[in-house]
């Protein structure tokens, strides 16, 4: 007997969940290990230095002492912060981001639940982090973290407005809310093309809304020092880091639903796989240019952060959607 | 702003450094805020006090002179410059000349090597993490040269009263010269990557700009008061060593925004690449180092000295009773006066504008505490 056979007196519906959220939590963890490695080494390379070259070869095994090290590290909770909401954040932080993955279709197959209301529930799941920034720099009872926290809701609520506006028009063409749906309403001809403009303003509200830099204000470090996180330590820490991290890949994955054709590409050697595959390559280059970006700017200054959003994002994303509209009527 | 009407209302006090990534060392700013505005900045000195001054009245002329490089660390050939001048020009000594021209070369060397660590510094006040990177590559080799020219890194010690401590050889004037051609091919990379990027233009363009009046008022000198537009350089001016005999620019500004001291700093390192150039075809042989004693008395009464740092204005004054300790030595140094003017241009500004306009002030906490 296998080792699900011995479990069968449990309804099967419950170790699929089982299942599923240990792939889920390992691939969260994998991803976010991944992501820190390959942005330090492609910060490196930016920078004409090497990168982490120590532990194991070139350094792949970096991310994974770090992250015994922050496990083994003390939470100092700082005095005369709210204890209970100190301990809430980083979980709150950390929590949501396993939900999303039920809607992200990684290939035809590979999907937990296709929702009617996939991208909606995505990106309502997404939107929760901010809460939890919230109280994190509400918790630490320091002015610095609260400086962070304040930025941070700013940000993204005003982000928040020109991301959802450019995803509305590709989900006027397409017709559907659901992820698998809109990938295979696109075809052969993806909605990058299609849709130019959205698809811009959807990435750079996206970096926004993942706090990366250029608009890494709530955690700026020449100015707030580590931002809302200042306080945190250890795991609480990296709850934020991994938060963040697959906050990145979801951003991507969405932008490559929505925009890039999802899984379709041409068929490879591995013919069950082509689609994984297709869709990995095409968030981790996403991911990548973001890294990218973060490596080659400088930080933008708070008012005219906001000033970008509302001046041009938001009108921008206005008449593309009421272009949209138009045209989709014709 | 509206609310400036009730500021007992709103502001608090916002306490920055003096440890914080970005106060350039142990600066403390106490901030009166009011939300992300700064009401008022004060800077709070004396986290780095090291009785330098006194300590010059308990050591001899010569046992003075590595204390000299250890108050602006950034320029400290440049500071050594300044104090072997002020007791030659005591003691009546008159170095050879290819003390001076070795002298000049390696102090210029110094300036730029002081300047590109702004550079890279200020930019990551600005959140730009790249561009350090880059210009502590070019510093290296200039420690690599200055290393093998005087054995140390940082804190040199490399001048001595009546010359220079050891001879330059073949190898550092070729160097030199290969050097002088990398950071030439340089200044495009930093161009493409900084000067031209629209974030950082609107960052800094109009930012805390000042008047050349306030800068003259509050001592201001250095490349913040050249860029106001006033072309005052020590160089010029009061010219000390050969600088008179060299060809070069003193880059201005016109209004003193950051952009303007961001300019004149990076155009002042094209005049320092100027400067060894020609000091390098001029080097002549003879002597580096005339005989002074090392012990030596002082005549009685007191000079001045001043010498152009990377950051402006430093005087020497001296008063001498005759012994061969000094009575008293003051020390003027440029970081403190420029740093005065913070609280003046940073009003009503946001935390972020702060933390830049720090980082064009360009102080150095050690030299301004001494």
């Amino acid at each position: 007997m296998t080792a699900v056979g011995y479990l069968s007196f449990l309804p099967p519906e419950m170790i699929r969940i089982a299942v599923t959220s240990l792939i889920v939590m390992a691939f969260v963890f994998f991803n976010s290990m991944l992501l820190g490695y390959l942005e330090r080494k492609f910060a490196g390379w930016f920078q004409r230095r090497p990168g982490p070259m120590e532990v194991g070869p070139h350094g792949i095994l970096q991310l994974i002492v770090d992250g015994v090290k922050l496990l083994g590290k003390q939470i100092v909770i700082p005095r005369e912060s709210s204890p209970f909401l100190f301990r809430l954040a980083p979980l709150l932080a950390f929590m949501p981001v396993g939900i999303a993955f039920i809607v992200v279709p990684f290939s035809e197959a590979l999907q937990v639940r296709d929702l009617d209301s996939g991208l909606i529930f995505i990106i309502a799941i997404m939107s929760f982090n901010i809460i939890s920034i919230l109280i994190a720099g509400w918790a630490s009872n320091n002015k610095y973290s609260l400086f962070g926290a304040i930025r941070a809701v700013a940000q993204n609520v005003a982000y928040e407005i020109p991301m959802l506006l450019s995803l509305l028009s590709v989900v006027l063409i397409d017709n559907t809310l659901s992820m698998r749906g809109l990938v295979q309403a696109q075809g052969a001809i993806w909605n990058v093309i299609v849709q130019p403009v959205a698809f811009l303003i959807y990435f750079v509200a996206g970096m926004a809304e993942t706090h990366r830099a250029p608009f890494d204000l709530p955690e700026a470090e020449s100015e707030l020092t580590a931002g809302f996180h200042t306080e945190f330590s250890g795991m609480a820490f990296s709850f934020f880091f991994l938060a963040e991290y697959t906050h990145m890949f979801f951003v991507a994955s969405i932008a490559v639903v929505l925009f890039l054709g999802g899984w379709s590409g041409p068929p490879l050697p591995w013919i069950d796989y082509t689609g994984i595959v297709w869709f990995m390559l095409k968030v981790y280059f996403l991911l990548f240019v973001m890294i990218w970006v973060r490596w080659t700017f400088p930080r933008v200054r708070f008012d005219q952060l906001l000033n970008f959003c509302w001046m041009y994002m938001i009108p921008f994303s206005l008449v593309n959607l009421m272009v949209t509209a138009v045209m989709v009527k014709l | 702003m509206e609310s400036a009407n009730n500021i007992e209302k709103h502001s608090f006090f916002l306490n920055m450094g003096p440890q914080h990534p970005s106060t350039h060392g142990v600066l403390r700013l106490l901030l009166e805020m009011d939300g992300e505005y700064v009401l008022d900045a004060e800077p709070v000195l004396g986290y780095c006090h090291r009785i330098q001054e006194k300590m010059g009245e308990s050591r001899t002329w010569n046992g003075f002179l590595p204390n000299t490089g250890r108050l602006d660390y950034l320029s400290a050939l440049i500071y050594n410059h300044g104090y072997v001048g002020l007791i030659e020009r005591m003691a009546g000594i008159e170095p050879p000349p290819r003390a001076e021209y070795i002298r000049v070369i390696t102090s210029e060397l110094n300036r730029i090597s002081s300047h590109l660590l702004w550079l890279g510094a200020y930019l990551m006040d600005l959140g730009a993490f790249t561009p350090i990177m880059y210009t502590f590559d070019d510093r290296e080799q200039i420690l690599d040269i200055l290393e093998h020219v005087t054995g140390a890194r940082l804190t040199y010690s490399y001048f001595r009263v009546g010359g220079v401590a050891c001879d330059v050889d073949e190898k550092f004037v070729e160097s030199t010269r290969s050097f002088v051609t990398r950071l030439r091919n340089r200044f495009p990379i930093y161009e493409a990557l900084v000067t031209t990027n629209v974030i950082f233009l609107k960052r800094v363009k109009e930012i805390a700009s000042f008047s050349s009046d306030m800068a003259m008022r509050y001592g201001v000198t250095g490349p913040l008061l050249r860029a106001t537009g006033v072309p005052y350089d020590i160089r010029r001016s009061e010219p000390y060593s050969v600088y008179p005999e060299l060809d070069f620019e003193i880059p201005v500004g016109e209004t003193g925004d950051c952009l303007d001291v961001y300019m004149v700093r990076v155009r002042e390192m094209e005049q320092s690449l100027r400067i060894i150039e020609q000091a390098l075809e001029r080097l002549p042989e003879g002597p580096f180092r005339t005989k002074a004693t090392r012990r030596m008395k002082l005549p009685r009464g007191d000079a001045t000295f001043s010498v152009e740092t990377a950051r402006g204005e430093l005087t020497y004054y001296l008063v001498s009773d005759g012994t061969d300790v000094p009575y008293r030595l003051k020390v003027r140094t440029p970081s403190f006066s420029n740093l005065s003017l913070l609280p003046e241009i940073s009003r009503e500004m946001l935390l972020s504008n702060l933390v830049m306009v720090l980082g064009t002030l360009d102080p150095v906490i050690p030299e301004i505490d001494r």
